[in-house]
């Protein structure tokens, strides 16, 4: 009987794209197997998620994940968590929030430097590449090309901060997804042919509430809303305050200046309010410089210390419906997403807000990732039947005279949305027409988030009025801002130059790209060395043994030294950084102990003929 | 000016539409235009569905709102809208906006309540007149009717903007 050959066209097969949820405390990647099921993939030690920590060592490269929590209270000054709070924003925007890690000056534009050298972005980066090398591993095949998650309430700098992260970490990102929209898709909610969905994502960092209407495959996401600072970091604050003054007046000591002991603290904290997610009382204990502290903390005094966090999340829920036209009472499904939803009263809160019973089937730690691998599934084309149309969380507006916004692009607008502006010059001979683009709610531009500014340059000289450019401002399916302008009467792409006010130009990230190669060569580097110990491990390991074999007493005393000053060099070389001396060593000795092998062969051979066993 | 209606497939200046049947034609273009079908196309189809991924959004936004709608329409009909906002304000109308100003600085509560009633009461009828116009443009487009309904569109934005007023003096006291 003979048999078929089928061709699965391996060769033809287009790069896998993954998907991943980049978020304040850890971090995930997922992807769709041969069924079509979205499944989170593990790391060397099993586990999906990568705490979103990072390590700086003051040389060599990066440390990402639980290796880098390690370090947090060993070396706060050179750790960096919470990075995604710092993404795409200026130093005012951070002010009066507390980290452990420095928070230099902006050196460049208004991108926040940290004290460890490297930018918000290229902290993602570390953490994107962590997540790169464990679907590589997993997966068996380089991944190249990504779909990431943000918070849907993230404005255009954070988005973009996140695009170039990816880059960084030689990622493509072929397109950003709100979180909560992520979740829904995640749901499999799309087993139901239509309703009304509310999301509820509280995570670390932010906050996002996002309402969809869902109708036979199609997500369209009618408003989103939300905080970009509230998560469970606030709890960690608020609880660090309490800590720390009930720590002076016991103990007569500040230790909030103290980053290790701060940090020792805050793990403290965290684990206690874990804790109490599923036990009505904890007791916080924390040991330093061989004191102890130790306080019970009931669930009843965490829930009336963290209510007005809670309570904060509420406004947007109502705005949100408000502007989805919704009323409570059509919302037919309510998701909880992000590792804060774990907290009793905030799940309560929803389920009193949404009068329905919220559902957390899946773990609100995986459910973004999971659902960002559907949406790969749909780029990728192994998704037919489902579509996302999300929208934008905030307004788009020009700043005109006064101060004033006028807006463009409403908020919860579906994209990708544009509009159009013609722009003209005020006197004559004028050659520049600068426009100032804001995102935000507010009237003025002072309360708005400045997202960028166009000069449109080299108009020829004209009396005033005469030159029209039209401006298309376009904010394409990540969310993000392109403006392209043309000359209305020549029909002439018209040159604009952009400002950004809180992003990486184009030749930062370009270096950055540079930089972080040149760390992968020394992530490349340091698995050689590692890889030559192992070596040098083995051998050494075969000298010892060969050391307890009777060839080895049989050896002539000048064989011996030699194999004894082999070894001692290689030892010496062991140490070092440098994988070439460490083999060349190994080499010598291996060379050095061949009078040694070469008898113990004999005496093998001699044994075996006599047929014993050495 | 991008066509919305030709973006949705409609008939150009149709001014009354069915709701459920314009979601119908949007989420058919979504699937078929969206830039999420192009991911893995060339760079030229993919700015090809952004631009017409982008153009049927504003439509559907545009067209989905009675009042954008007739706005948008107007426009292509070569009108210029939202300027002359209080010319077409009736007498009986003003009379009426005179003791509101008064109840306003007296700060009457319940005389400031009961004018937001009748100006939500009026912005019914408007809606109700605007929606018998649509059905008469659509039956024998005529540009009488077309420029009654831009007279009844200018009342309706101040009709609206003194219920703002209202609410919200009603929110302070």
């Amino acid at each position: 009987m003979g048999t078929f050959q089928i061709d699965f066209g391996t060769t033809a097969k287009p790069p896998r794209i993954i998907g991943i949820d980049l978020g304040t405390t850890n971090s995930l990647g997922a992807y769709l197997d041969a069924t079509g099921t979205p499944r989170v993939i593990p790391g060397d030690d099993g586990q999906p998620l990568v705490p979103s920590v990072v390590h700086y060592p003051l040389e060599g490269a990066p440390v990402v994940g639980y290796a880098a929590m390690e370090k947090l209270k060993s070396d706060p000054a050179r750790t960096v968590y919470s990075a995604k709070r710092l993404m795409g924003r200026g130093l005012s925007d951070v002010a009066g929030e507390k980290f452990t890690y420095a928070i230099d000056a902006a050196t460049s534009g208004q991108v926040i430097h940290l004290g460890v050298g490297v930018t918000p972005p290229e902290v993602g980066a570390a953490v994107l590449r962590a997540l790169k090398q464990n679907a590589e591993a997993h997966l068996g095949e380089e991944v190249t090309q990504a779909v990431i998650t943000v918070p849907a309430y993230f404005n255009d700098a954070q988005r973009q901060a996140t695009k170039d992260a990816g880059r960084i970490a030689g990622l493509e990102v072929l397109r950003l997804v709100n979180e909560p929209t992520a979740a829904a898709l995640a749901y499999g909610l799309d087993k139901r042919k239509q309703g009304v969905i509310a999301v509820y994502d509280l995570g670390g960092g932010t906050f996002d509430i996002s309402i969809l209407k869902l109708r036979d495959g199609i997500f369209e996401v009618l408003a989103t809303n939300g905080d970009t600072h509230l998560g469970g970091d606030d709890i960690d604050h608020l609880l660090m305050q309490v800590a720390l003054e009930d720590l002076a007046s016991e103990w007569g000591r500040d230790l909030s200046g103290d980053a290790n002991a701060y940090q020792s603290l805050r793990q403290a904290v965290i684990a206690a309010k874990h804790a109490l997610s599923t036990r009505p009382e904890v007791a916080l204990e924390f040991h330093w410089e061989g004191r102890a502290y130790r306080r019970e903390l009931t669930r009843d005094v965490f829930d009336r210390l963290i209510l007005p966090i809670v309570d904060r999340t509420l406004g947007p829920c109502r705005r949100c419906l408000d502007d989805a036209g919704v009323g409570v009472e059509q919302i037919d499904e309510v998701v909880l997403v992000g590792g804060s939803t774990r907290i009793p009263l905030v799940w309560s809160a929803v389920e009193n807000l949404f009068r329905s019973r919220p559902h957390t089937e899946l773990n609100p730690d995986e459910v973004v990732a999971l659902g960002a691998a559907v949406q790969a599934g749909i780029l990728a084309g192994d998704v037919q039947d489902t579509l996302l149309l999300d929208v934008t969380p905030l307004s788009l507006g020009l700043e005109t005279m006064g101060g004033v916004v006028t807006k463009l692009i409403h908020r919860n607008s579906t994209i990708p949305a544009s509009a159009t502006e013609t722009f003209t010059t005020a006197i004559d001979g004028q050659r520049n027409v600068l426009i100032h683009a804001v995102q935000g709610e507010r009237e003025m531009v002072k309360d708005c988030r400045s997202l960028a500014r166009f000069d449109l340059k080299d108009i020829p000289p004209m009396p005033a009025g005469l030159p029209k450019i039209e401006v298309r401002f376009l904010i394409d399916a990540n969310g993000i801002l392109n403006v392209s302008a043309k000359e209305l009467r020549s029909g002439q792409e018209h040159s604009m130059e952009v400002t950004p006010s809180y992003g990486l130009t184009d030749e930062q990230v370009e270096a950055m790209i540079i930089a972080s190669i040149e760390h992968a060569e020394d992530d490349f580097r340091e698995r050689q060395v590692r890889e030559a110990r192992v070596e040098a491990d083995q051998m050494l390991a075969a000298i010892d043994k060969a050391k307890a074999n009777d060839a080895w007493d049989a050896l002539s005393s000048e064989a011996r030294a030699a194999v004894s000053l082999a070894t001692n060099q290689l030892l010496l070389a062991y140490h070092g950084d440098d994988h070439e001396l460490i083999l060349a060593k190994i080499e010598e000795l291996n060379e050095a102990t061949l009078p040694l092998a070469e008898t113990m062969m004999n005496t093998a051979v001699q044994g075996a003929l006599k047929g014993t066993k050495i | 000016m991008s066509d919305y209606y030709a973006a949705l497939d409609l008939p150009s200046l149709q001014l009354h539409l069915d709701l459920a049947n314009l979601e119908q034609r949007f989420h058919a273009a979504s699937r078929r235009l969206h830039p999420d079908r192009f991911a893995r196309a060339s760079a030229a189809e993919q700015q090809a569905a952004l631009d017409a991924s982008s153009v049927l959004n504003d439509a559907y936004r545009t067209l989905r709102d009675p009042l954008r709608r007739a706005e948008y329409a107007l426009k292509l009909a070569g009108f210029n809208v939202g300027e002359q906002g209080n010319l077409d304000v009736p007498a009986s109308l003003l009379e009426e906006v005179f003791e509101f100003n008064l109840a306003l600085e007296e700060a009457d509560a319940d005389e400031v309540a009961a004018a937001r009633n009748r100006f939500v009461a009026l912005r019914g009828e408007i809606d109700a007149r605007m929606e018998e116009l649509f059905a008469a443009y659509d039956a024998a487009p005529k540009r009488e009717t077309l420029e009654e309904l831009r007279g009844l569109l200018n009342r309706r934005r101040y009709v609206a903007n003194l219920i703002s007023t209202a609410s919200g003096e009603g929110i302070r006291h």
